[in-house]
């Protein structure tokens, strides 16, 4: 099959139309000034499919322009089969430059990693997010989770988090783990694992979370407190693990583990890329 | 090392070239035209059409060729190039009294004005493999009636409605429909947005669901009102003109289900209707929609609520299949960072366990 | 006015409304932070390049529009109608959008606010101002902010600040601001305390 150039061919630039990149900028705007709570928007049937990052696509769509240098990353690595597709689309819509370096991008499209080089001013984090609700799994109703934000009504998932102590002696939960974020709204931080949490914390940069299967976008303004949620006796804590990065050595990034033959040998590598290479 | 996943650019080059080889498949045999799929497959590209929300034979045949056959690809592909497609407005309702009808049964009354047309359909044959088709050779033309098209083919359902047996149709009113496509669905749904979404919906999942009526999971005790199948025209308001013309026309099957009500406090007992539509010839599709669509009228008719096809959130958040056929299939993503987190907890929890099994052990021991 | 000839909108749709929306999302990510907008298209005259940008990135049919009763003037009507396609209603409660003199008295009441289910369905407003800088000045905090920032928004009235608390208060309902002079704007979002 040829691979059709869509540059020059009927499509807009960026593959939304004018239109429908408005009503995502609106929805980003409004997403930003309430933090944490998910805005509702039109979101379209993209030529990808839903789960794979429609939504995130759709944020990056409605925000890039040929000045940004656009990173994207699936589970911290720049060369997985999801992230090559996504970047080579936007190569081929949106004539932008690409970059594996996470202090060179100005959009970082995500799944599932937060980068480990701190992100800085003026920088977009933009993360593709399966299921928006956090209190989905807990109550599947649209119509009922609703309500318990519009009241704050969070008790369900502090229950949740209790029963977790209850049966395992700690918070079992070990990614897409809630937080509360500026005090008002328990969000989704998306897929990623608890490790990340703390990076989003009064973040320089901007993030912006994009379900499109769920139609929903949300974001975390530069700056804003984001807490994981936890109790007095049983604080939040990230994963640790007493192996160092077979690659680089770290002692401090996430690590893949990674099986390496027939008897269950084991090697832990990072799963950032990026910062595994500059280290090296 | 786990490199299915890092494989690049150049595996997916690769990956889509034997994609496109195996759609070509032995080039010994003839490739497939457009045409022999629209003439020859043509459920399939009506199915795709409604599915896809887009009424254009030729696309939704490329679709399915390009598609490999896979009708929820095809209607993954056909959906996608149409939300790439400028809007100009809203066409007129369709008034399917005009149908130029090739098929219209009803199963309510024995005959109807306008007559019971058996049509072209699947309902009466054997169903025993025609090894004739096997072999090429063509079929002589059947015989058909002339159409009639200035008739106008009333709906039964009118007929019972002016004895006030049957609900009357919803007004209509004058706020436009809201597009699914364009702006997102929130709940509670009126009942146009409902038959939106049933129309755009999983013809397998709205058969599951009608069937599951019908088993009493909601039974609402249906009878077939009508069925129709046929072309009708499409009118359109172009804004310069400021009134309706006729665009073109397209085949539509629709299905008025009659359905019993017991009534209210406040109204008589009258049967009351599930209504669906498809573009192209499809029954099964049209069938399960007017139940699902009755089902989810229950508490509208003060009806108990309590089964799956009921469920208002729970149909129209699951109807739709290239929604659920890209969420299911994301999990061959890699997940393997979430994987590593829970793997680091369930070790963590599990010498935990250890531990405290072999204090036991050890006071058990000591006693 | 005589002018037959419209004031040009975006010269290159795409580009230039992208250009100019990262402008406006890196003021509501900084509230308080002033943006110079890149090459904002000039407008009709009456409003501020700032805001027209705004309105011609983000405004289209979907979005009614309300305007002043001191913008509300043909060109004004003529330009936002063509280029931006917005309606102009008459009710500040039905509009998504609206451009206010900073003059103006009770700047904030009627407009919606969003509701608790749905905060998101709440009113930006485009204040025109005379100047971002030199007013007096007032504390920020909130989300976007890193700490405290200082704003001295020239040109608002004694309640505006009163106003502007109570509209705070609503979190999450509530409307956003955006203040307009020249070719720069700064963002207020409801998520930000302003201390006078």
């Amino acid at each position: 099959m040829p691979d059709t150039d869509i540059q020059g061919s009927a499509y807009n630039y960026a593959y939304l139309d004018e239109q429908t990149k408005r009503m995502i900028r609106r929805a980003i705007l409004k997403a930003v000034a309430v933090p944490g709570y998910q805005v509702p928007f039109g979101g379209r049937e993209m030529p990808l499919p839903y789960g794979w990052g429609t939504g995130g696509i759709q944020v990056t769509a409605a925000i890039i322009g040929r000045d940004d240098t656009l990173k994207v990353i699936d589970q911290g690595a720049d060369d997985t089969t999801n992230a090559v597709s996504i970047r080579r689309f936007f190569a081929r819509v949106a004539d932008v430059a690409t970059t594996t370096r996470t202090e060179e991008a100005t959009i970082i499209q995500t799944r599932h990693r937060v980068p480990e080089t701190p992100l800085r001013d003026g920088q977009i984090l933009v993360f593709q997010v399966p299921i928006p609700e956090p209190l989905r799994m807990l109550e599947p109703r649209e119509t009922e989770t609703r309500t318990l934000h519009a009241l704050s009504e969070y008790g369900v998932m502090q229950v949740s988090l209790y029963e977790s102590i209850a049966r395992h002696g700690r918070i079992a939960k070990t990614y897409n783990y809630p937080v509360m974020v500026n005090g008002r709204y328990i969000m989704s931080p998306s897929p990623i694992p608890k490790f990340d949490n703390p990076k989003l914390d009064r973040s320089p940069a901007l993030q912006l979370y994009g379900a499109g299967r769920e139609k929903r976008i949300y974001a975390v303004p530069p700056h804003t407190p984001v807490k994981s949620l936890d109790f007095d006796d049983h604080p939040f804590e990230i994963e640790t693990w007493t192996e160092s990065c077979a690659l680089c050595g770290s002692k401090e990034s996430f690590l893949d583990e990674m099986i390496v033959d027939d008897a269950g040998k084991r090697l832990f590598v990072c799963s950032d890329t990026d910062y595994c290479e500059s280290r090296r | 090392m786990y490199v299915a996943v890092k494989g690049g650019e150049t595996a997916i080059a690769h990956s889509l070239e034997l994609l496109a080889d195996k759609r070509r498949g032995d080039r010994e045999v003839a490739e497939l035209s457009l045409e022999q799929i629209d003439q020859q497959l043509g459920l399939a590209v009506d199915r795709v059409m409604t599915e896809g929300s887009c009424y254009d034979r030729g696309l939704a045949s490329l679709a399915i060729k390009q598609a490999r056959g896979d009708l929820i690809e095809a209607i993954f592909l056909l959906r996608a190039y149409r939300t790439t497609l400028p809007r100009f407005g809203a066409s007129e309702p369709l008034d399917t009294t005009h149908m130029v009808a090739e098929r219209r049964i009803s199963s309510t009354f024995k005959d109807v004005p306008g007559g019971q047309v058996l049509g072209p359909t699947y309902d009466y044959t054997h169903r025993l493999l025609d090894f004739a088709l096997a072999a090429s050779g063509e079929r002589p033309s059947a015989a058909t009636a002339p159409a009639e098209p200035t008739d106008r083919l009333p709906r039964v359902g009118d007929i019972l409605q002016r004895d006030g047996l049957l609900e009357p149709p919803p007004a209509r009113t004058a706020a436009e429909a809201q597009d699914l496509t364009r702006q997102p669905l929130v709940l509670p749904a009126d009942r146009p947005l409902r038959l939106q979404n049933l129309a755009r919906g999983d013809e397998g999942f709205l058969l599951a669901l009608g069937y599951s009526t019908q088993r009493g999971y909601g039974n609402n005790h249906p009878f077939v009102g009508e069925i129709r199948y046929g072309h009708v025209p499409v009118s359109f308001v172009p804004e310069e003109l400021g009134f309706a013309i006729e665009i073109g026309e397209i085949e539509v099957t629709e299905c008025d289900m009659v359905n019993q009500f017991a009534g209210s406090h406040d109204v008589p007992p009258q049967f009351t209707r599930g209504y669906g539509l498809a573009f192209g010839h499809a029954e099964r599709k049209a069938m399960a929609m007017a139940l699902v669509d009755r089902a989810l009228r229950a508490g509208e008719l003060g009806e108990a609520a309590n089964s799956p096809a009921q469920d208002e959130e729970f149909v129209l958040a699951h109807s739709d299949n290239v929604e659920g056929s890209g969420f299911v299939q994301h999990l061959k993503l890699p997940h393997y960072v979430d994987f590593q987190s829970e793997l680091v907890v369930v070790r963590a929890l599990r010498a935990e366990a250890e531990k405290r099994r072999e204090q036991t052990v050890l006071s058990q021991a000591a006693e | 006015m005589t002018t037959n000839l419209l004031a040009p909108g975006l010269a290159d749709p795409p580009h230039d409304a992208q250009r100019l929306f990262r402008g406006v999302l890196e003021a509501f990510s900084h509230p308080g932070r002033i943006i110079e907008l890149r090459d904002p298209p000039a407008g009709p005259g009456t409003l501020s390049p700032a805001a027209v940008a705004f309105l011609l990135t983000l405004a289209d049919r979907e979005t009614p529009l309300w305007l002043d009763a001191g913008l509300d003037k043909p060109d004004v009507r003529d330009f936002l109608r063509f280029h931006a396609g917005a309606p102009l209603v008459p009710a500040r409660g039905a509009a998504t959008f609206a451009v206010i003199l900073s003059s103006s008295g009770d700047p904030f009441a009627g407009f919606a606010i969003g509701t608790d289910t749905y905060p998101d369905r709440a009113a930006t407003l485009v204040i025109e101002v005379p100047s971002l800088e030199g007013g007096p000045a007032c504390t920020w905090r909130g989300p976007g902010i890193d700490g405290e920032a200082r704003v001295a928004i020239e040109g608002l009235g004694a309640d505006f600040w009163p106003a502007w608390a109570a509209n705070h208060a609503l979190f999450p309902c509530g409307v956003d601001l955006v203040f307009a002079a020249g070719s720069r704007l700064v963002a207020l979002p409801r998520s930000v305390a302003v201390e006078a």
